[in-house]
Formats: structure tokens, C-alpha cells, sequence
């Protein structure tokens, strides 16, 4: 890691603004996002109706997370209406832009975890429990049982996802207590701990990012200078090894691992731009190395 | 084959690591298993939309979005909270608060995503939200002899789900006491009653079904509502019975059973009768 | 038992433990009424409706607290309404008005200024100034005052004094003038006496109640519940209702029609058809006691005389009585068919059938009520008449149980504007400014020189608004009523009125209603037990109260605004120089002095007022008189009554009606009467007369026949409904009281406008749905019912009138009976359309 903050040097060579391009971009997208859904009952304006749940946009577009109604479908409930077209849409999107492209540029909770991690790196608070990533992919599975099992969806009674995103909309009462756990289990216990390693939201929609298209590339890979910003601000870390530094074992430069969230924060920070938003199509920029998938690499 | 110390050190590793992980993921699972279980009991006061199943499907199918939230025009429908007694995130009311004013569009059913809300409810009457009751016959103002009967003229469906039936007030001797009586078959639970209840306490109030009704022993049938249904009797009726009676008395079977005739005057109509009467008394 | 506030929580504490075990622990219970006891109960009317129910007022530390249905009473024994129930909150609105308030720009009064809060003596004076000067400019016939069926007695009386005496105007006219006047006209046409022969009791004699145009089950409540249990408890009993409109009578009824809106003429034209047709009538009866009449026709819908419809009609306004044999009314009634009945009015002809048979079966004897569906009516006189005419033909009057009787909508709607007859044309006792007898009583009574009355009848109601807006009508009072809310035609006649720049408007009232906002000076009012009082109620029943709490602030009661007001002008303000010749000992005296220090009415000296258990009360206007003003009023009062030319009139002595529960007058040595003009009933029929209809010279009362005419405005192509108006239970006329109960808001917020759920759908709406209704003159927006209590036909829609917010009174059209100057509040024609 360079001796300046991450990022501050890109600052210095590329100018603020491109240093912070995909970040603003995430955060318009975010707010924007939220604006939208509080249009309706701040002004009376009512572009989007409903929550990231399900909503329905200018009286014809209906959106539904597909997370949310595979479990109302494990509950037994034959689900009738427009949700099914709305997950289907949602679904189609995902899988085009990666599926953690919602984590990143949707989820309001990102919000809280980035300032956590932002915090966690100004205080410089070094301690972490140990907890692994595939956790969420557990708690995944444990929710889908728990609708199973008790015939409601479960994991809905405490999704902090929902409940923050739904308590900016509809009224926040005590959710923000989960909020706040959230951000100081980030903050003093794990390190992106929640993003990271328990959300199952997160871990869903990792599942539909395995063909998406939109990727990351380290294409100019070989001008890293191990300066290490990159590393430092990727809330999934593990997945920017292989890429960039597998050339010589033959891997693309291409992240092509579900759980980049695309939030483009790599290519912010890094001075020599080695990074930029690209396809899982265009992996073979070394034509005489076999291209191979790349592998997660614990940190 | 024998393995290094190293890959049996690795792989006990991997195996408390994943043993960990999972009592950790399903202890935590179980305390949210059984929190969402405790949130299925519905607070009493709490009403769901119309069109919603009993509670436990419901919450297996509102995937919480609000959407019937945002098209119900009288603000009658609300999310639980994370704090509330209700499943945090559903869509309830609380008939004393704002009540379901029973729209015939009913548009918060049309705008559930995923048919938590019944599709096949269309017309508002058959919605079954809860069932008004009487619950306090003392203090309610019409119990007492007073004219309030608010409850009743609030109700929408009024004359079919709540009627008022007219009792004598005994304490008074010249008014009638006004009983308003709930009936099942009608109420949809739309809570108007409860809203308007003029009392500090509602007298009336809408309670889940489960709560509000008795059922009957499945040993016994009302014999008057089975003969309603069927039409008939359901044993074949009885011939015509005899009487022994003395003249100008008669014997209803089915009604009011002993008849006298009525005399519009002292005298009989065949003068015969008075002239010849035992004893030559006027 | 003395006890500290220590033991006093210890006790309750052990009494809610008991209470909660169900146990009661001797001595605790009578700690508990011990704090109970420092409520001082007394017993006063109920504020709101005719039917004259008593409560208990308890009083605690200068305010009402609670308040009890009095389980003494004979009307109601204990129970109430809903309103009832909440009397101890109408005084306590969070906005009473207590300051006066005038209309200021910069310190001085300007018409268009924002209302500033002033003094009494400045509220007075700009108030004198403007009468004064509209006084010398025009003449009595400029100054006006509007008052209220609501008044109590001592107010009714002063205030028409004050006008009719003090200012020689007789433009003073009660909002009782909306309500009961087509019930007065026809009374006085029929009978010769005002109010009704027969009182409460019928309703637990009468074998048949045929309710005609009467809401009872909301607007009558209490009374309603004495029907149904007469009903419910008497084998044979029969209700009969007819409306416009199916409402919540039609529950219990055994015959309930809905009719074609004015038809109900060619009903009872019929049912008196079917009596003859079937020789039915009671030859004996109309053979001594009947007079046989007709009126005259075609005679126009009060409107404004340029209107077409008063320029087409042959005989506008007139009333006059022809006397005819009964075969000519027999042919006259003839044409009223069972077949041509049961066409125009819509109901089919069994029922119409039903009816006319109870009416026709001597043996039955039947109860006939009524009251706006009768009176608010464009031939309000004569519907009343021809129910009359029915109940005559049969002899089925002033007997128990037989019985045509007028309800009222105002607590003193007889006690007050008809009893001391604050109406535009008449006298106290049921004298009229018209008679010169009648002003030459007056006069003597009131110490007068002979004409000071004017014997022209002044202003009614709606002349009244018609003159404000022609600027004719320049000094205006209104006091205790909320016209601006209640009078039809709010757009085109009322507001234009009140705001024109010519002229002062006043308002007395204790809360910012609609007709105070569109006043230039407002009176902070003292209200119901904030003062002494006495209302009278449909069944001749005069009710008393003792002041049991101060009004806030500066309010003061409608007497003492009167009374103070009259101290502002000297004799020579008001009266012509050859008047005041006649008495030369009033010169330079005060309309006070004359009026209200007559030596009658200040010959009660101040006293402290006590009830039989000790208690004392205020009597704010004796302290600042200094003498007892409601007594001194009262028995001048009376004098008109026990000495005036018509007789049948008694009331009974002040102090008496302390003591009870109201008596029905008249009352002749301390008795009451019960059914009027019958023998043995009625002190003022003689052994051996029977029956005698003594407010008429020969006795006999006057069948009158009057036949179907069409209303003023019926619905056409564009305008394609009908529009009724009128009442709720929860809410009492223009809800100035009851909207202020928050429960009773809660109960019914806001007016709707119910509707057939067809007539909704031809127009693309649905329950919940905003509309508007329009009518010609104006519209107004509001939420369509097509379920609930009121279940309009096709073709017609109700929309109540207590809603400030949705002034119904923009739409309706103010035609009135031309005799007794009644709007039609009933019928105008309206579309409604998605707003």
C-alpha cells in the first residue's frame, strides 16, 4: 500500500473527478434510486410505488426481487400476479449487468457498510473476527429451510436490507437499531462483515452474476505498480487477484468471479488505470495463454 | 496412503471451520425461525387487508413491498414496523385508528404483487377481514336505552351485518332499547364500527375470526336452520292431527296451538245459542 | 367520613383491587361517591332538538363535567341521543369566542378590515352609530334582526320587544322561520291556535303511527324509541312510513313508501278520497266541529317577484279560505283516485291502499308525525292542512292516541319563536302585529302609546337576506342561529347580502361559524347553562334551568346583549316626536328604561338563587342588572297569556317551573293540559261542548282543500336529480356544536352525498368518489355514499346540511311557501357529476 490513502494518489494523477467517477455514479444511482421511491410520498410523486421488494414504475413496470419470491414460493405459496414478470425482469437485468451490481449500485445498506469500511480505514481499526465468506452462501441456504420449513417467509422478519430500505420509504421505527448494528458489526468486529460474509441478499444475487456480462477488467494489468489501493477500498478483495495477477498462470484479465460488485471503485483509485469496465467476452487479451476461470483467493 | 501433516492439519482445519460456520448459521437460524413463528400470532387489534389468507399463508406470501399500502386512498393501511407486535414489514390496520372504508375498486388487492392478497376477491362485502363484536354490553351506550346506534348507521353493510333489535326497556317502560346485533354472514371486519364507537373505550371492536366466534359442536345441528336449508322438514311431516276440543275452540299444530274464537260482541252468532243457554241466565 | 388525600388513594386503591375481584368492601364505596358528591347536579334541557329530553348537569369548580339523562323525566326517564350524551362538551370547543370582535383597518372599522378584538363599549358603539344612523336615513324598515328558535324565552321576548317596541320595526324573524312556520300556518288556518292539541303521551295510545316527511329514527331519537316500543309491546301496532328516500324509519316500518317528492298533496288528497268514497268519515264530528273550505290556487313559489315562475302564477302569495259544503269538497277530492294517486306518486297501490284504510278504520286510532319533509315545503301550508283534513273527516284528534302532531327541530322552536311569537308578523300568545286588537293588548301590556307596533308585518327570513343584498336592509342582528350556513341559496342571496358594502352586519354567537365569518362584528355569546334559561318543546312542555357555570371570557348572554344594547338609545332616537306626545313621561328616558325598567319586569329585586338542597347559583344578568331579569320578563310574559284576547295560552308562574320538570301548557291553576280542545282534558272547554276548537269564533276547526301542484323546480334534461337536504343523528343542524365533539365527528366528519349505487354508476362514479353537485345557483364538492343509512331511489339525492366545509345551501334553491314563507329545502333540481 502506498504511503498516501488509497486512492489519493490517483487523485493526485487523474484529477478528483476520475478519481471518484464510479463512486459519485454509485452514489447518484443509490440516492437516485431512493429519490425515486420517496417522490411518491414526500411530493406526491408517484414514478415508482412500492420497495426494492416489489414495485411497480409509472403504473406499468413491475419489479420484484427474485430473492424474496423464491422464498414466498418455498413458503408454498402459489404466487400469482405481476410479481413473476417482475422477478423475471428483474432476473434478465441481473444476469446481464451482474447480479451484485445490486449491492452496489441499489442496496441502501451499501450506504452504511462503505461508511463503516471508510471509517474502519481512517481510524485505522486493524482487529477483525475470523468468519468465512462463504458464510452468506449458508445463510442463503438457511433461509430458503426457514420458508420451508415454517411456511412464512422468515428471513424477512429481520432482513436488514428490507427494513432499511423500507423504513426510508414507509417509516423507519425501530429499524434503525438493526442499521446500526449492521454498520458497528462492520465497523469493530469484521471487516465488511455484513456485505461481506453474511448477507444472504448479497450471496443470492452473487448466484445470478456467474454468467453476467458486464465485468471489471484489470485489462492494463501490466502496468500495476503494487501500490495496493485497490485492494485496500474492494469490499470483496479476494476477487482482484486472479485477474491481475494471473497472467501468469494464464487467467484473463477479466473478474469474472460473481462476487465483484462492479462498483468500479478499483478503477477509481487506481492511478495507472489498470482497470476498466469491460465484458466477460473480451478475457483473452493474451491470445497465447489458455484462458483459464479464474478462482477466489482468500485474502 | 499417508498424509502429510500439513493437508491433515488443512483439512481438520477446514472441517472445524466449516462446523463452526454452520452451528453459527443454524443457531442464528434457529433464533430467527422462532422469532418469525412468534410473529405469526397476530395482535388481536392488528387487521390484515382484505383479501388476505389466515395469517400463516399470508405471511408466507406478502413478500412486504407496500405496494397495497401506497394504493389504498384513505392512508387506512400501514407496514409493521420492526418494533410492532405485527410481522414486520406487512401491510395491517387498526380499525380504531383509521378503519377500511371498503372501496368497491378495492384497489389494494389489485396491487398485490403476488396474490398475498386474494385476486378472486372482487367484490369488497365478501372480504372477511375480522368480525365485529360486542364486547362490552355494559357500557355500550345502546345496551343502556340511549340512542346512539352509531355503530350501526357507520356500518356499510347496514341491516346485514349489523342490525338493531328492539327490546322493551323494563327500567323506562315507554322507550325500546336498541340491541345492535353483529351478524357474521355479513360483517367483513372493516372496522367502521369500531372507528366510530363514541365511547373513550370502543364497546365494539373487530377481532380475527378465530377469536370472535364460538363453533359448534360437530355432534349437533340446529334443527330450525337445517329445515331452513333444506326447504322442508327433514323427516317426512306429520299427517293431520286430531283434537279432542270443545265447539268454537280450535287447535293449531304447527302455530299458535289453542285457539279461542274471537267474539266481537258477548253474544253468539246463532241467537238460538243465547236463547237456549242452561240455566235461562241473560 | 373525613378522610386525607392519603387515605383517600389508599381507599381507591382498595376499591379498584376489590373491583377487580368483584367484591365490594363496605365504606369504600361511599369514599368514592364522597369526591362524586362535589359534582353539584342540576337538572336543565337538553340544548339540541324539539324534543325537550332533561339531563342532570353536574358541575364541578365552575365547570360542567358531566351530564346524566334525568331518570325523573318524563320525556326521555333517564336516556339520551348521542348528542345528549356529549352536552357537557358543546360548551367547551377549543375556539369559543370570547371577545368581541369588529372588522378593522387601521384602528377603525372597515368593512373589509380583519376582525380586531375590541371592548364591549366600542362593540356597542359602532353598533348604535350604525343603527342610529340607518334608523334616521331610512327608517325602522332598515334595521333587522334575525333570531333563533334556540333563544330561550326571556330572550325571544326581549329581543322582539326591543324591535317590535323599542325600534317600531317588525323586521324580526326567528330561524324557526326554515322550520316550523308551514306547521304555524297551518295551525292558525286550521285551528286558531298555534301548536299541537295533543302531546307525547299518543305515542304509547296510538295504535298507528304514520310518520309523514319525519326522519324520526334520527332526528327525533329518543322519541323514536318510545314509537318502537309502543310498537314492539302493542299487539296490532302498525307503522306506516313516507319519504322521499328510504332512511332508517323505514327499519321498523310495516308499510314504508317512498314517494315522488311532492305528491305527498295528491296522498292525502286521496286518503280523504278513499274516507268519503267508503262513507267512513264521522258524520257527528264534522257536523258539529268542521268547517269546510278551500283556498285559492296557483298562488306561486315565493321567489323573488321577477322570477317567471311568481310572474306566471295567477294568485302569488295569496291565502285566502273559501268556505264550501262538504259535497263540493267531497267532489274537489274526487279526482285523487287510487289509480291516478299511485301514478304520480310512484307508490304502488296496495300500500296506498294500507295507508288510507288505518286512517278510514274508526277503530284504530292513529298518530300522524311530521316534520321538515311537511313544512319544508314550497305548499308547506297545505300539506299540513290536508293532513289535518284526514284526521278532521275521522274525528281522530285531540284524543289519546289520535293525534296529528308537528315535531320540531329546535329546543324552543314553540317555546320561544312561536310562544312569544319573534316572528316577522306576530305577537306573544299568538297575536299578530296585523290586528289592531292584538297591538293595542300589546301596547297596554308594555306601557306603550297606542301605535308603536307597526301593524305592517315586517322582514321574514328570506325577505330578509333579499333586502341585505337590495340594500334595503342596512342594520343587521343575527343572534343565536347560523344563517349564513342554514338559508337556501347561500351564493346568489345570503353572502351578496352580508357583504354588501351597505350594510352592518352582526353576529352573536359563541363560536366562529360560517355567518360570523361573513359579519362585520361578532358578540362572544354565552351558551346553554351559562345562563338562565327556559325552552318550550313540541308538546307545549316549558323547561327551566338555573345558570350553573360563567361564560368564558368576556361572552355574555343574548339578554344581556339586548338588554345593554337598548340602554344605547333615548327615546327621541327612535320614535317619532308625535309619538312620544302620547307619553311625554318617556321623554329623554332609554329604550332600557322604557322596555325593561317598566316597573313589571325590574319588580323582581335581586335574590339569591337557590335550589330545595341549598345549592346557590349565578344569575350574571341579575347581578348586572340588579334586579331579576328572567323573572320580570317571564311574568310580563305571562300576562299575554292569561289576559290576552285569545285564550288557551296559561303558562304558570316563574317559580313554579324551578321546581318541575316542565309543564305543558296550558296550565290553569298550576295543572297542565295534556290533549287540547276536549272536554275534561281542556280547561277552557265546558261541560257538555265536547270538543271545541276555540281558537276559532264558532269553534269549529277548518277542513281545507288544497290540491296537488308541481313543485318550483322539478329535474330536467341537464339538471337530473332531485335534491333533498337535511339532517344526522350525530350532528345537530349546522354542527356549530356538535362538529366540536370530537367523537361525534369522528361518527359522521364530513357531509356526503348519498346516492342510488345506479344513478353513481350512469355517471362514472363509485362509493368514496368525490363529486360535485350542481344546481343552477351553485355547487358543491363531496364524497359519494351509495351504501349506509339513507337509501335514495333513482332520480334523487340527499346531502346532509351540518357540514361547514360543504355548504349545501350553495346549491339549493330558496323557492318558499308563499304563505307561510318556509324555504323548500326538500326539492331543487341538481346533477352530479365526477369531480
Amino acid at each position: 500500500m502506498s504511503a498516501l490513502r488509497p486512492g489519493q494518489e490517483a487523485t493526485l494523477r487523474k484529477g478528483w473527478w476520475r478519481a471518484h467517477k464510479w463512486l459519485l455514479l454509485r452514489r447518484v444511482s443509490q440516492f437516485g434510486i431512493l429519490a425515486l421511491f420517496l417522490l411518491g410520498p414526500w411530493a406526491g410523486l408517484w414514478i415508482v410505488k412500492g420497495n426494492l421488494a416489489s414495485s411497480l414504475t409509472l403504473d406499468v413496470l413491475p419489479l420484484t426481487d427474485p430473492y424474496v419470491l423464491l422464498q414466498s414460493f418455498l413458503t408454498g405459496h402459489a404466487v400469482a400476479g405481476t410479481a413473476l414478470a417482475g422477478a423475471a425482469i428483474v432476473t434478465v437485468f441481473y444476469l446481464i449487468v451482474g447480479g451484485r451490481v445490486y449491492c452496489s449500485w441499489v442496496c441502501p445498506v451499501n450506504l452504511v457498510t462503505d461508511l463503516a469500511a471508510w471509517l474502519r480505514r481512517r481510524l485505522n481499526i486493524k482487529g477483525s473476527a475470523r468468519m468465512s465468506r462463504q458464510t452468506r452462501y449458508w445463510v442463503l441456504g438457511l433461509t430458503f429451510v426457514l420458508a420451508f420449513l415454517t411456511g412464512t417467509i422468515a428471513w424477512e422478519v429481520v432482513n436488514p436490507v428490507s427494513m432499511l430500505h423500507r423504513g426510508l420509504i414507509f417509516g423507519m421505527g425501530f429499524a434503525w437499531a438493526i442499521v446500526l448494528a449492521v454498520f458497528l458489526f462492520d465497523l469493530f468486529v469484521l471487516r465488511h462483515g455484513w456485505c461481506g460474509h453474511v448477507c444472504p441478499v448479497g450471496a443470492f444475487y452473487s448466484l445470478l452474476a456467474m454468467p453476467s456480462v458486464v465485468r471489471v477488467s484489470a485489462a492494463a494489468r501490466e502496468k500495476c505498480d503494487d501500490c495496493m489501493d485497490c485492494f485496500a477500498v474492494c469490499p470483496e478483495q479476494q476477487v482482484i487477484r486472479p485477474a491481475l495477477k494471473g497472467a501468469d498462470q494464464g487467467i484473463g484479465p477479466v473478474i469474472l468471479s460473481p462476487n465483484c460488485t462492479n462498483c468500479g471503485r478499483c478503477i477509481d483509485v487506481c492511478a495507472l488505470d489498470v482497470f476498466r469496465f469491460s465484458t466477460r467476452f473480451s478475457n483473452a487479451t493474451t491470445p497465447h495463454i489458455r484462458v483459464a476461470q479464474n478462482k477466489e483467493v482468500s485474502p | 496412503m499417508a498424509r502429510t501433516p500439513s493437508s491433515k492439519l488443512s483439512r481438520r482445519r477446514f472441517l472445524v471451520d466449516t462446523a463452526r460456520t454452520a452451528s453459527g448459521v443454524l443457531l442464528f437460524g434457529l433464533g430467527v425461525g422462532l422469532y418469525a413463528r412468534r410473529s405469526e400470532s397476530l395482535p388481536a387489534t392488528a387487521i390484515r387487508p382484505p383479501g388476505a389468507g389466515p395469517e400463516r399463508d399470508f405471511l408466507g406470501a406478502c413478500i412486504r413491498c407496500g405496494l397495497c399500502v401506497r394504493d389504498c386512498p384513505y392512508d387506512t393501511l400501514r407496514l409493521a414496523r420492526p418494533e410492532e407486535p405485527v410481522a414486520t414489514g406487512t401491510p395491517f390496520f387498526e380499525a380504531r385508528k383509521i378503519p377500511c372504508e371498503m372501496c368497491e375498486d378495492i384497489p389494494c388487492v389489485k396491487a398485490c404483487p403476488t396474490g398475498a392478497l386474494d385476486k378472486d376477491l372482487t367484490n369488497i362485502d365478501d372480504a372477511r377481514m375480522g368480525l365485529a363484536v360486542l364486547i362490552d354490553q355494559e357500557n355500550c351506550l345502546n345496551f343502556l336505552g340511549l340512542r346512539c346506534d352509531v355503530c350501526y348507521r357507520v356500518c356499510p353493510l347496514i341491516d346485514k351485518a349489523i342490525t338493531l333489535e328492539a327490546r322493551h326497556n323494563v327500567r323506562s317502560g315507554k322507550h325500546a332499547i336498541f340491541i345492535p346485533v353483529v351478524h357474521s354472514e355479513a360483517c367483513t371486519g372493516c372496522g367502521k364500527c369500531e372507528h366510530a364507537c363514541v365511547l373513550d373505550q370502543a364497546a365494539i371492536k373487530v377481532l380475527p375470526d378465530k377469536l370472535a366466534k364460538g363453533e359448534l359442536g360437530r355432534h349437533y345441528r340446529v334443527g330450525w336452520k337445517e329445515k331452513q336449508r333444506a326447504g322442508k322438514s327433514l323427516v317426512t311431516p306429520d299427517v293431520e292431527h286430531q283434537y279432542n276440543l270443545p265447539e268454537g275452540v280450535e287447535y293449531d299444530y304447527e302455530g299458535e296451538g289453542l285457539k279461542m274464537k274471537q267474539h266481537d260482541t258477548p253474544f253468539a252468532d246463532n241467537p238460538l245459542d243465547t236463547l237456549n243457554r242452561k240455566g235461562g241466565k241473560p | 367520613m373525613k378522610m386525607n388525600r392519603r387515605d383517600f388513594i389508599k381507599t381507591n386503591a382498595i376499591a379498584a383491587t376489590a373491583a377487580a375481584a368483584g367484591v365490594t368492601v363496605p365504606g369504600v364505596s361511599s369514599a368514592i361517591s364522597k369526591e362524586e358528591i362535589k359534582i353539584r347536579w342540576d337538572k336543565a334541557p337538553c340544548r339540541f332538538c324539539g324534543t325537550g329530553c332533561s339531563v342532570l348537569v353536574g358541575t364541578k369548580d365552575g365547570r360542567v363535567v358531566a351530564t346524566q339523562g334525568d331518570p325523573d323525566a318524563p320525556v326521555n326517564r333517564g336516556l339520551n341521543c348521542i348528542k345528549g350524551y356529549f352536552l357537557s362538551k358543546i360548551m367547551y370547543g377549543k375556539d369559543r369566542l370570547t371577545q368581541p370582535l369588529l372588522r378593522m383597518t387601521n384602528g377603525k372599522y372597515d368593512k373589509n378590515g380583519e376582525f380586531t378584538p375590541i371592548t364591549w363599549d366600542q362593540a356597542f358603539d359602532i353598533m348604535a352609530e350604525k343603527w342610529k344612523e340607518t334608523l334616521k336615513k331610512k327608517g325602522p324598515t332598515a334595521v333587522g334582526m334575525f333570531g333563533s328558535g334556540q333563544w330561550t324565552v326571556w330572550e325571544g321576548y326581549a329581543a322582539s320587544k326591543l324591535y317590535k317596541a323599542g325600534f317600531r320595526s317588525n323586521n324580526i324573524d326567528p330561524n324557526a322561520r326554515h322550520c316550523m312556520a308551514s306547521a304555524v300556518g297551518a295551525f292558525i288556518r286550521g285551528f286558531g291556535a298555534d301548536e299541537p292539541m295533543g302531546c307525547y303521551d299518543d305515542l304509547e295510545h296510538a295504535d298507528v303511527f304514520v310518520l309523514w316527511g319525519s326522519n324520526m329514527a334520527e332526528m327525533h331519537p329518543i322519541l323514536w324509541s318510545r314509537l318502537s316500543d309502543t310498537r314492539l309491546t302493542k299487539p296490532g301496532s302498525e307503522v306506516h312510513v313516507l319519504s322521499t328516500f328510504r332512511n332508517r324509519c323505514f327499519d321498523l316500518a310495516d308499510n314504508g313508501m317512498v314517494f315522488k317528492p311532492q305528491t305527498d298533496l295528491a296522498i292525502l288528497n286521496f286518503i280523504a278520497n278513499y274516507i268519503i268514497q267508503n262513507k267512513a268519515y264521522n258524520k257527528d264530528f264534522i257536523g258539529k266541529h268542521v268547517n269546510f273550505t278551500r283556498t285559492v290556487t296557483d298562488i306561486g313559489y315565493g321567489l323573488r317577484p321577477e322570477h317567471p315562475l311568481e310572474k306566471k302564477a295567477k294568485n302569488p302569495g295569496k291565502g285566502k279560505l273559501t268556505k264550501i259544503s262538504f259535497e263540493e269538497y267531497a267532489k274537489s277530492v274526487e279526482p285523487y283516485t287510487l289509480e291516478y294517486t299511485a301514478e304520480l306518486s310512484g307508490v304502488p297501490k296496495e300500500q296506498l291502499l294500507k295507508l288510507a284504510r288505518v286512517y278510514a278504520d274508526p277503530k284504530k286510532k292513529v298518530a300522524s308525525y311530521w316534520t321538515m319533509g311537511f313544512n319544508q315545503h314550497t305548499r308547506g301550508v297545505w300539506v299540513n292542512g290536508l293532513l289535518y283534513n284526514v284526521h278532521l273527516l275521522m274525528g281522530k284528534i285531540s284524543e289519546p292516541g289520535n293525534s296529528p302532531f308537528s315535531l320540531t327541530g329546535q329546543p324552543s322552536a314553540c317555546g320561544t319563536a312561536r310562544e312569544v311569537g319573534t316572528f316577522a308578523h306576530r305577537l306573544p300568545a299568538d297575536l299578530v302585529v296585523k290586528k289592531k286588537a292584538h297591538r293595542d293588548f300589546a301596547e297596554k301590556i308594555w306601557k306603550l302609546p297606542e301605535g308603536t307596533i307597526p301593524a305592517k308585518p315586517g322582514y321574514h327570513a328570506v325577505l330578509q337576506n333579499r333586502m341585505l343584498k337590495d340594500g334595503k336592509l342596512n342594520a343587521y342582528w343575527v343572534m343565536c342561529n347560523n344563517n349564513m350556513q342554514a338559508a337556501a341559496n347561500l351564493n346568489e342571496e345570503t353572502y351578496p347580502g352580508y357583504r354588501n358594502p351597505e350594510n352592518f352586519i352582526v353576529v352573536s354567537d359563541p363560536y366562529p361559524t360560517v355567518t360570523a365569518q361573513a359579519a362585520d362584528l361578532i358578540l362572544p355569546t354565552a351558551m346553554w347553562t351559562e345562563k338562565e334559561g327556559a325552552y318550550g318543546n313540541a308538546e307545549r312542555r316549558t323547561q327551566f334551568w338555573r345558570q350553573q357555570v360563567k361564560a368564558p371570557g368576556e361572552a355574555k348572554s343574548d339578554l344581556w346583549q339586548i338588554m345593554e344594547f337598548s340602554k344605547r338609545f333615548k327615546v327621541e332616537d327612535v320614535w317619532p316626536e308625535e309619538l312620544i306626545a302620547k307619553k311625554p313621561e318617556y321623554r329623554g328616558k332609554t329604550l332600557y328604561e322604557i322596555l325593561f325598567r317598566n316597573g313589571q319586569v325590574d319588580k323582581y329585586p335581586k335574590q339569591k338563587v337557590t335550589d330545595s338542597r341549598g345549592n346557590v347559583y349565578d344569575n350574571d344578568e341579575m347581578e348586572h342588572f340588579g334586579f331579576y331579569v328572567q323573572k320580570g320578563l317571564f311574568e310580563e310574559y305571562r300576562l299575554f297569556g292569561t289576559q290576552g284576547p285569545k285564550k288557551g295560552h296559561d303558562l304558570g308562574e316563574f317559580d313554579q317551573y324551578h321546581k318541575v320538570r316542565g309543564l305543558r301548557w296550558p296550565v290553569v291553576n298550576g295543572k297542565e293540559t295534556l290533549w287540547r280542545y276536549r272536554e275534561g282534558y281542556d280547561p277552557f272547554v265546558k261541560p257538555g261542548e265536547g270538543v271545541k276548537f276555540y281558537g276559532k269564533p264558532d269553534g269549529r276547526a277548518n277542513i281545507i282543500f288544497a290540491p296537488y301542484e308541481p313543485p318550483a323546480e322539478s329535474p330536467d334534461a341537464e339538471y337530473d336529480l332531485w335534491l333533498s337536504t337535511g339532517r344526522v343523528l350525530e350532528h345537530w343542524h349546522s354542527g356549530s356544536m356538535t362538529r366540536r365533539v370530537p367523537e361525534l365527528y369522528r361518527a359522521f366528519p364530513d357531509a356526503v352525498v348519498f346516492m342510488h349505487p345506479d344513478d353513481a354508476r350512469a355517471r362514472g362514479l363509485r362509493r368514496g368518489m368525490m363529486a360535485r353537485v350542481i344546481s343552477r345557483r351553485g355547487e358543491i364538492e363531496v364524497q359519494v355514499e351509495t351504501r349506509g343509512r339513507n337509501r335514495p331511489p333513482r332520480g334523487l339525492v340527499f346531502v346532509p346540511w351540518f357540514d361547514a366545509g360543504r355548504l349545501v345551501n350553495k346549491v339549493t334553491l330558496d323557492a318558499t311557501d308563499p304563505l307561510s314563507k318556509e324555504t323548500d329545502y326538500k326539492k331543487c333540481a341538481v346533477k352530479v357529476v365526477k369531480a
